[in-house]
């Protein structure tokens, strides 16, 4: 018995034991399945920030691309200084011989076919419901009341001060959401979860309501709608993105463009000036400050309050004030020193504060990386010799456009407002001399300040040189600036997060975003905060897409994973060429293959978007095993799943895709009147001058043979959106479910850095 | 000559080490100041291969940890201890077969699955137990919500392919 009982204790203490290593086996190797899960979405999420950052990287390279012109271009021709004028002269919309009035919609008739809604004011609550329900239904608002609305809006707007002040006695509790970016299921499904806006339901909207997303007009109809119905309960803030020369990259100009054939132009026209006249940040009981982008060790909460931010346009353009003796003194001068004011596209980023040349910053995303942790801004290296001779050239070309200027019958450097259509109190649209219409310098950087700028782990301020505009701020700024102004914490958008919300600065800074999905369906959650009387802020998360509920982690990281992927190949099909050419360095025996460690280093060097190849690999090349890699056919491999048309020759389509951002925003600016069609002649200008700066080696027969092998009119016009869609350049579908992925491709890198070479 | 040879060999694979390592190592490192989150190290040694329990891991951190912890790791002190584990083959992935049995030491009566009310009692339980996370996690794709049970083997054979 004694022996029998301890046996089967013996026995029973086995199988305890048993159990507990078996499942230490199980829990072991689920574990590791786990991470390596969530190895492949930062790789993911890794892919996407380079890909969209090297974008952004593309608005400083155009920049590049018009310094070029102005100092290497000399036109030739009469025809040629016609196309230079349009792109270096000011284009404000109100050209038109017609001077147009605040009533002016009045005159667009709504016919009895229509079916969307009908807005009448003042408006009611139930017209914004009602709005958002239509909206849900898919119908589209009329462009009358999408005017009428936009005049409303505006005179609302421009009553209210700069910085907004919010207090949760009235409103028991305050939600405040992130950037949407023309995602109207998110801002939807907000509504749904958190309960639509009333006088107990107080919210903030900041910034960033469009671009991107399909339904950017719907999204701001809304937003203002609840504005309009509830003034002192709804708020919106400026983003970098409600700016109509951010617009022209980014998608919503085209949108509005292509839901508003007709009356486009003048929703546009009328959205300049909305977006100019909101506000630029909001105070929630004087504690917690609401703004986009960030604030910068400058930031001065007085000057924000007192300027005139009606006058800030764009954050990308600055028409800075100058005394009108010091324009004509540096005019005459122009021939003497080595700097006057050099004429600039009035399109292109502009900032006074900041390097020149920021592009050039070798890896693009490691060096983003990088920037926020080295203390010596990023800067271009040697190009002196190149800024000695560019200004040589400068002078000859600055009296060139003078001339063109005058011959054109423009006023010259200095640019008169036009009259705009609804104030008759704008008298001071006669600006000879007295009336300042341009803010200071000093103004200006204070608002791309907070609108542009990042926060970072490290101490201190520096140049935000990927963006172009702001600053990267660190956690001694913010303690300073919460302490001069009493706060307790800042809340901003600007910033996409996997979760949707991230705090830092030890719990002082928190980055709120509402677009889920916004890479892809399935990268990131949307949140949103709500704040009590007691300031503490509660988060909420979603993904506004039922389908990623039913899937499981993996699934859901898959599918990301896949549209990261392609963007990715789509991306190395762009460099093909310059990968030949680095792969063959790679491979002095001439035998075709290259190492896979090789590989991963000539990729990078080529495409400079800092990621981890080597992880990458299997995903993207299949190796036949033994560690090379036959590239020749690799390449092939990659031409294969883009090309769309067996016509069109494989490194033609590859320069294309390699620029197609730029090619179509310079489309879009030479388009000046949005009509959707630019001539073949300066078609074919844009090209000569691009692919001579870009050094891309493509004749005009080239050119000519694919614009015949397009329908365009019999008139000698092209449809920029046939064009460059009959190169799945652009998807076209906007207006289709899968939108977001096509808008991906718009945006994806075009990082040829080494055809650029230095410029 | 051999000896030079090998050592060459040697070399040039513990060169190819350093640069996967440092790949994975880069992934986390978002400051890009050469260091890491204590709490990724666990996910950056599983993704080069190796699959240590969380004791292991701890010992592992404790090793590359510094003096007074600072809740990050160095990549000069993570660099060497991570080859050396890697050439050691140490924390060795767990092969399919011997998943099974620990599945089927679990489940003695051999039916072929485990109740979820099993699966959770184990998992949370004995062993080193899971997080809640981790628990919702694994029933979300393990559990087939008809028969409210995990079939092991088929479990198995689905998370095998996933990886590959």
């Amino acid at each position: 018995m004694g022996s029998s009982s301890s046996s089967q204790h013996h026995f029973a203490f086995q199988n305890a034991e048993k159990a507990f290593k078996a499942s230490v086996l199980i829990q072991r190797w689920y574990r590791r399945y786990m991470a390596r899960l969530e190895m492949r979405r930062r790789c993911t999420w890794n892919i996407f920030q380079s890909i969209e950052y090297a974008g952004q990287q593309d608005q400083v390279k155009l920049h590049d691309f018009f310094s070029y012109l102005v100092d290497h271009f000399t036109p030739s021709s009469h025809h040629e200084r016609e196309f230079l004028n349009r792109m270096f002269t000011e284009e404000r919309f109100a050209q038109d011989v017609e001077t147009e009035k605040g009533a002016d919609y009045e005159s667009i008739e709504v016919p009895d076919s229509y079916t969307g809604p009908h807005l009448s004011f003042p408006l009611l609550p139930d017209h914004a419901t009602a709005l958002v329900e239509a909206f849900r239904l898919r119908q589209q608002l009329h462009a009358r009341y999408v005017l009428s609305l936009l005049y409303e809006t505006r005179k609302h707007l421009a009553q209210l001060p700069n910085i907004n002040r919010v207090s949760t006695c009235y409103s028991e509790e305050i939600t405040v959401c992130g950037d949407l970016h023309g995602q109207l299921d998110d801002l939807i499904f907000i509504f749904y979860k958190n309960g639509l806006p009333s006088p107990e339901r107080a919210y903030v909207f900041n910034g960033d309501f469009v671009d991107r997303g399909k339904d950017s007009v719907e999204v701001l109809m809304v937003l203002f709608a609840f504005m309009l119905v509830y003034p002192k309960e709804f708020h919106l803030n400026r983003g970098n993105h409600e700016d109509h020369l951010v617009n022209l990259r980014y998608g919503f100009t085209k949108e509005v463009m292509h839901k508003y054939k007709i009356h486009g132009k003048k929703i546009l026209r009328t959205l300049q000036d909305v977006f100019c006249w909101l506000p630029l940040a909001t105070l929630v009981d004087e504690k917690v400050l609401v703004l986009h982008g960030g604030v910068s060790d400058r930031t001065d909460l007085e000057l924000l309050a007192k300027l005139d931010r009606h006058k800030i346009v764009s954050t990308l353009r600055c028409k800075i004030r100058k005394e009108s003796e010091n324009r004509e003194e540096q005019k005459r001068k122009v021939n003497q020193t080595s700097s006057g004011q050099r004429p600039t596209p009035w399109f292109l980023p502009q900032s006074q504060s900041l390097p020149s040349s920021p592009c050039h910053l070798g890896s693009g995303f490691k060096a983003y990386k990088a920037c926020r942790s080295c203390s010596i801004p990023c800067s271009s290296g040697s190009v002196d010799h190149k800024e000695q001779s560019r200004r040589q050239v400068r002078r000859s070309v600055d009296l060139e456009l003078e001339r063109c200027r005058q011959q054109a019958g423009f006023p010259g450097i200095k640019e008169k407002r036009e009259p705009l259509p609804w104030a008759p109190d704008d008298a001071d649209c006669d600006a000879d001399a007295g009336e300042v219409l341009e803010p200071t310098p000093e103004e200006w950087k204070q608002v791309v300040d907070i609108l542009w700028s990042d926060p970072m782990a490290q101490e201190g301020c520096k140049a935000n040189t990927i963006r172009g505009g702001g600053c990267y701020f660190g956690p001694d700024v913010t303690e300073k600036l919460l302490e001069k102004y009493k706060l307790q914490f800042l809340i901003r958008s600007h910033e996409c997060k996997p979760e949707g919300y991230e705090f830092c600065h030890n719990r002082k800074v928190l980055t709120i975003f509402s677009a889920s999905n916004y890479y892809e369906v399935g990268s990131n959650r949307g949140a949103y905060v709500k704040l009590g009387p007691a300031l503490i802020p509660h988060i909420v998360q979603y993904q506004a897409n039922k389908t990623t509920h039913r899937l499981t982690m993996r699934q859901r990281i898959s599918k990301v994973e896949e549209s990261a992927l392609r963007a990715l190949r789509q991306n190395l099909f762009a460099h093909s060429s310059d990968l030949l050419v680095e792969f063959k360095k790679h491979d002095a025996s001439e035998s075709g293959v290259i190492t896979l460690s090789d590989w991963a280093v000539a990729v990078e060097s080529v495409l400079h978007l800092g990621l981890p190849w080597r992880m990458l690999r299997p995903q993207l090349v299949n190796s036949s095993g033994d560690n090379v890699l036959e590239y020749k056919s690799w390449l092939e491999s990659l031409a294969k799943e883009q090309l769309s048309r067996e016509s069109i020759q494989s490194s033609l389509l590859e320069k294309l895709y390699r620029n197609r951002s730029n090619l179509e925003t310079i489309f879009r600016i030479i388009d000046s009147d949005h009509s959707g069609f630019i001539s073949l002649d300066e078609f074919r200008q844009t090209w000569k001058l691009f692919s001579s700066h870009m050094n891309i080696d493509i004749t005009d027969d080239n050119i000519c043979d694919l614009a015949r092998s397009i329908d365009f009119n019999k008139d000698g016009h092209i449809d920029i959106n046939e064009f460059l869609e009959a190169f799945r350049l652009v998807e076209q579908s906007c207006s289709e479910d899968h939108a977001s992925a096509c808008l991906q491709s718009t945006d994806t890198a075009e990082s040829g850095q080494s055809s650029l070479g230095a410029c | 000559m051999a000896e030079e040879k090998e050592r060459e060999g040697t070399e040039a694979i513990v060169a190819d080490l350093h640069k996967k390592i440092k790949e994975a190592f880069e992934v986390f490192d978002h400051e890009t100041n050469n260091t890491v989150d204590v709490r990724e190290i666990g996910t950056i040694i599983r993704s080069l291969g190796c699959c240590p329990t969380e004791g292991e891991l701890h010992d592992f951190i404790a090793e590359v940890e510094e003096e007074e912890p600072t809740g990050y790791i160095r990549f000069e002190k993570f660099l060497p201890v991570m080859t050396k584990a890697l050439l050691e083959r140490k924390y060795r992935p767990i092969g399919e077969d011997v998943l099974l049995r620990a599945f089927e030491v679990l489940d003695p009566a051999k039916r072929g699955f485990l109740t979820k009310d099993e699966l959770i009692k184990y998992m949370t339980e004995e062993g080193e137990p899971f997080s809640q996370e981790e628990m919702e996690e694994m029933l979300s794709a393990a559990i087939d919500p008809e028969s409210n049970a995990i079939n092991y083997r088929d479990y198995i054979a689905m998370m095998v392919i996933d990886e590959n």
